[in-house]
Formats: structure tokens, sequence, C-alpha cells
């Protein structure tokens, strides 16, 4: 840099040449974090890829497509798992959410005693170790004939899920002011035609940012499907354990891919839903 | 009074232990535009609210013309309630927000859109029907909130301080507005407000709230020139405040000579004092202030008092003085600056001067006043500050 600055003092000077050098710091920060984010999922896509990769080796031997022609095969039954784990997780979301919306409503807007208990009692089955807990719900869902049923998986699923849903469902209640509400009662709406027509549409941006939660917190789930599903509910997690515990990383690695696609495919939807207008008034 | 439409006996209201409203009673006439005036934490806005249904009253009733509405859900009431806060739903438009009331009333969507269309020109909205309430200045959100609430048509409006969030030159032109539209539709209005000019020029009737009571209720004129107690005539205004000894003597009220004050005598007009320390208050334009003139005493109609001229200050329209009168200090508007540390004598005719027993544990009459040193009127002068 040629460029002089006369009458400047010198310390000032300096200063301004160092403000070119300002990249530098920031690019390595950026060049940190998009290693940490992209690198092993990098990893997870040649592994996908690879035909043969032994230790020494840097990069895969060579690469083809032969293992998804086997995760893909009829006898592969990473279908089926894909088709379970999506509707466990739709059924998942559509019963927090039929829980959530009048919980999180009243804990919002009623005055009910021992209000931060209740909201502290959803979080019990994630205070404990899951291990204990899923073990017990299997044994009495066994008595109860629910173990190896699509509702059995779901019911589990949920003691996870209702803790975001009924959280963020009254935060999101919390944030309509409730002269919006009034507003609509002094013009002659009932109570129910207020929360269908103001409190609903208004709280919806958090109860979407809630499904979102329970929706991947479903597909992701092994340990409670694992004690109540398996090997009569086969799901993407358990098929993902049993190929990596085989040391199958080529299977593995596509069940993992193959688990991106529902969880991409419904924040897009949900996106989507959000973005006309609606996710300006967060918290409005 | 004509026969009440809006009928509120002996209304109390209670948060948890705390009584906010204590026996209202209060009779309103059909068209008749009522003002609740009174500071923050009067009460004001819970009578308004209790009024709507949004608060409901430990005992008492509210009756609309025959009907008691006292348990009635705020939207079965027919009353409509404008937000201090306009409180404008932001998933809707402008017209959406004017014709929800009648959409919930199955209004046709055709009749629903000749209404909407009607409200807008009246209130000056027109062509902002498909803006959202974000996309409108505070005016025109006062304004689709009026709207909203006017579209229905209902037989009472509640406007809970709908001006206080316009600026101060708008908030002008949207009293007249409203007072106009109110009186074109006839519709019974209770308006409730802090702002005592803005009830004033609003109101049929002002009724003033003190905690939880109401203090006095009149026409606009007797309140500010016949207040009944010491706290309406300060809300009224008049915030000097001598305490002063003297008593009823027949026919007129007659003030004793004290240490600033000359003895006087003015016509009683129904006053009812008990006698011994009086509580005398005026408005800074009642009095008249003049230089001491040398002779002294000077025997003027009504109550005159000696002070001195403390400060002085230009708030537009008319000179402020500040005067100590003894050890009370009290203001005084006047067309010409007298300059600080001048002795003054202060006139304020008696139907301008408002008398009231004083209040228990009031201090005893004004002390004389420490004789002004001529230095320490210079630095006053002279002071910057």
């Amino acid at each position: 840099m040629s460029i002089t600055f006369n009458g400047l003092p010198a310390s000032l000077q300096a200063s301004l040449r160092l403000s070119h050098l300002w990249w530098v710091p920031r690019g390595l920060l950026l060049g940190l974090l998009a290693f940490v984010i992209f690198g092993p999922l990098t990893n997870l896509v040649l592994w996908t890829v690879a035909e043969r990769w032994y230790f020494p080796n840097t990069l895969p031997i060579s690469y083809g497509f032969s293992f998804w022609a086997r995760v893909f095969s009829p006898r592969g039954n990473a279908m089926e798992a894909l088709g379970n784990s999506v509707l466990v997780a739709v059924l998942t979301v559509v019963l927090a959410l039929a829980l959530a919306i009048p919980a999180g409503f009243a804990l919002a807007r009623l005055k009910l005693p021992f209000r931060g208990l209740i909201l502290i009692a959803f979080l019990l089955p994630q205070a404990f170790p899951n291990l204990p807990v899923y073990v017990n719900i299997a044994r009495v869902f066994y008595q109860l004939g629910l173990n190896g049923t699509i509702l059995g998986v779901v019911l589990v699923h949920m003691t996870h899920g209702l803790v975001f849903a009924v959280w963020i469902a009254t935060a999101a209640f919390s944030a309509v002011d409730a002269e919006l509400e009034q507003a609509a009662r002094s013009v002659g709406a009932s109570a129910l035609r207020t929360f269908r027509d103001i409190t609903l549409p208004l709280a919806m941006p958090g109860l979407m940012a809630s499904a979102i939660f329970v929706f991947l917190e479903s597909l992701d789930e092994f340990t409670g499907s694992y004690f109540v599903g398996a090997p009569d509910i086969n799901m993407l997690p358990l098929l993902l354990y049993t190929a990596s515990g085989g040391g199958n990383y080529q299977i593995a690695s596509i069940t993992a891919l193959v688990l991106l696609v529902p969880s991409i495919g419904f924040m897009l939807v949900v996106e989507r839903f959000l973005k006309s207008d609606v996710l300006s008034k967060v918290g409005h | 009074m004509p026969q009440p439409f809006l009928q509120i006996d002996t209304i109390s209201v209670s948060y948890g232990k705390n009584r906010v409203l204590d026996g209202i009673d209060l009779d309103i006439a059909k068209g008749e535009f009522i003002a609740l005036l009174g500071s923050s934490g009067c009460g004001k806005t819970t009578l308004l609210r209790t009024i709507a249904g949004f608060a409901m009253p430990v005992s008492g009733a509210i009756r609309i013309g025959s009907r008691n509405v006292t348990t009635l859900p705020p939207d079965k009431r027919g009353m409509a309630l404008v937000f201090q806060s306009y409180a404008l739903w932001p998933h809707m438009t402008v017209a959406q927000n004017i014709g929800y009331g009648l959409k919930l009333r199955r209004v046709p969507a055709r009749d629903i859109a000749i209404t909407v269309a009607e409200t807008e020109r009246l209130l000056g909205l027109t062509g902002l029907s498909h803006r959202k309430p974000a996309e409108l200045s505070g005016g025109q959100r006062q304004r689709v909130a009026l709207g909203r609430a006017l579209a229905i048509n209902p037989e009472i409006l509640l406007l809970d301080e709908p001006m206080s969030n316009l600026d101060a030159r708008i908030r002008l032109q949207v009293r007249h507005e409203i007072r106009a539209l109110q009186q074109k539709l006839g519709i019974t209005t209770v308006h409730v407000t802090h702002d005592r000019e803005e009830a004033m020029v609003m109101a049929d009737r002002i009724v003033i709230l003190n905690a939880g009571r109401i203090a006095q209720e009149g026409r606009p004129e007797t309140v500010y020139n016949h207040p009944q107690t010491g706290f309406v005539a300060a809300f009224m205004g008049a915030e000097n405040r001598l305490i002063l000894s003297g008593g009823e003597d027949g026919d007129v009220i007659a003030i004793a000579a004290g240490a600033s004050n000359a003895a006087c005598r003015v016509p009683r007009l129904g006053r009812v004092l008990s006698g011994g320390q009086i509580e005398a208050r005026f408005r800074a334009e009642a009095a008249t202030i003049a230089e001491m003139s040398p002779g002294g005493a000077h025997q003027g109609e009504g109550l005159v008092l000696s002070g001195d001229v403390v400060d002085v200050s230009y708030p537009g329209g008319l000179w402020r003085h500040t005067v100590r009168i003894g050890t009370e200090m009290i203001q005084v508007d006047a067309p010409r600056a007298v300059p600080p540390g001048t002795a003054v004598r202060i006139t304020i005719a008696p139907d301008h001067l408002f008398l009231f027993d004083a209040p228990a544990g009031s201090p005893p009459p004004a002390q004389p006043h420490p004789v002004p040193v001529p230095d320490e009127a210079r630095v006053l002068e002279a002071s910057p500050f």
C-alpha cells in the first residue's frame, strides 16, 4: 500500500495500515467455523461414495455407488424405515401440538397456581438418564401391548417432544398482547372466535417453530425407539445404529444422508409457511 | 337530567386487597359525551374497563336502559372500546380490522365492503384499505382503531386515552374530529383522559376521579369555575395554594390579616367553611401583579398578598413570575415582566379565589417572609440560572 497520509500522526498511520489487515483474523475465524460445520459432513458424503477406504489413506481408494444399491435393495429395508420414521415424526408433531396448544394457552393466560412447577414437570423425563426411563416405559408398554407398535413409539417420542412443544407454545401465546384479544371481544367476538381469529394466527410462528423442534427430535430419537419399537418397528436411527455397529460406514453414511431428506424437507415446508409475513410478527 | 341510558350504580372494584373503585355512582344520558378525568392510578381506566366488561365489580350494577349487563361478557354488551395502545390486529389489513365486527355479525361481504369504505371515508383513511397496521402512522392507526369501533355502530363508545400516543399538534385536531363525529352519530361516549384541556373541549360533562371516588362531576365550566374541593381546584389548574385564617361571617367569608396578606371579605357564594384555617387556591392567570408603591396601604377588591419576585420566565403569551409569599412560592402570570427582587403586591379577584377548609395537619398560616435583602435580590437577578 503506497498511499501516504501526510500530516497524520504516526500512530494513526500505523492503525490505518493495520485496519487493512482485518480480513486475516476474520477469514481465519470463518474458515475454522466452516471446517467445524462442513468437515464432518464432507467426511460423511465421502463415505457414501467410497467403495474401499482403509486406514493410512487420506481419501477413498475407489469410488462407486454399489452400497446405494444395497441400501435401497428390497432387502435393505431403508425405505420402510424411512416411511416409519416420517410417519412417527408426523404423528408425534400432531399429537404434541394438540396437547401443547391448549396447555400453552392455559399456562400463558390463566393465573394458574404452580405455573412454574407445571412447566418444570414437562422437563422431568429429560432430567433422568434416558436409559432407565425408557427401559421402564418399555416394561409398562409391554404389559399394555403397546410395545412394537407405531403408537407406542409415538408416545415415547412425545415424552421428549412435549417439553419443546409446551414451552415454546407458552412463550408464543404469552407474546400475544392480551389487549388484541380484548379488542376482538369488545367488537363482539366470543372467546372461542377470538382464539381462532386473533390468538392462534398471531401465535402461529412460535407454534411452527415448536413443530420443527418436535419433528427433528422425533426423527433423531434412538433410545426410546430401540426399547419400545425394535425389532417390530424399524426406524432409520436403528438402521444407522446397526450399520455403524457392524462397522459398515458406507451403509451408515447413506442412511444418515437419507435421514437428512425429511428433516430438510420439513424445514423448507415450514419456512415457506412462516415466510409469508408471519415471521415478521414473531413476538409482536 | 334526562332519563339515564347508561347507569353505573355504586360500583366497587378491587384488585386483590386493593380497592380501586369505591362506590361509583354515575348516570349517563343517551348521546352524552362524558370525560373521566383524573391522574394516573385514580381508577378511571378501571371504571372504563368495568363498564366494558373486562373487570368485574365486587358490588354494584351496570345497566343499559333497563338491561342489567353487570355479569355479561364484553362481547354481549353492545359497546366498543378504543384502546390506548389501539390494539390493532397486526395480521389483518385496515379493511379487515374495520370490518371484523361486521363479519362476526354475519353481514354479507358486499355490505361489509360498503360500510368499511364509508368508515374509511369518514375518518380520512381512503386508499389505505390494504395496508397492515405496521405500515400506518400513529394518527392513522388511531383512526383505524376508532373506525373499528364505529363500524359496528355501538350503543356506547368507550375511549381509553385514545390520544395519548399522538403528538401534540395532531392531538388538537383529532380532539375536534372525534367530538364532531360523536355529535354527528349521537353515540353515547365515555372518554378516559388525564388531560384537563382535552376533557374540557370534548365533553358535555366531566367526572373527576380521585382515589377511586368521584371528586366532582358537572359541566366543564362549572367544574372549572366552582371546584368543590382543593383537589379538584388543583386539578383544574389552581395550583397556587396558601393557608390563611378566617371563617364565615354571615353572607361573606372574612379572611383575617396575616403576615403577608391584608384582611379582606369575599362573598360566600354558598360555600360552607367550618372556620379556623382556610385553604386558598387560585390560578396563575387569575392573579394580578403590581409593584409595591411606597404608599403601601392599597385596599383592592379581593385578596391582596405582599411578596417579592424570585424568578421570571416566558412560556409564551404571558410572563410567568415565581413570587415568594412568606415561606410559600406561588406562580403569577402578567402581560409585563417584573424583574426578580422586586417587592410586589398580588391581587386575586373574589370570583377567582377558591376557598376550602384546610385539611387537618396543614402548616399554620404563612409566616412573615424575610425582609428582602437588596444584595440577595441582586444576586438572584444577576444569576444566569
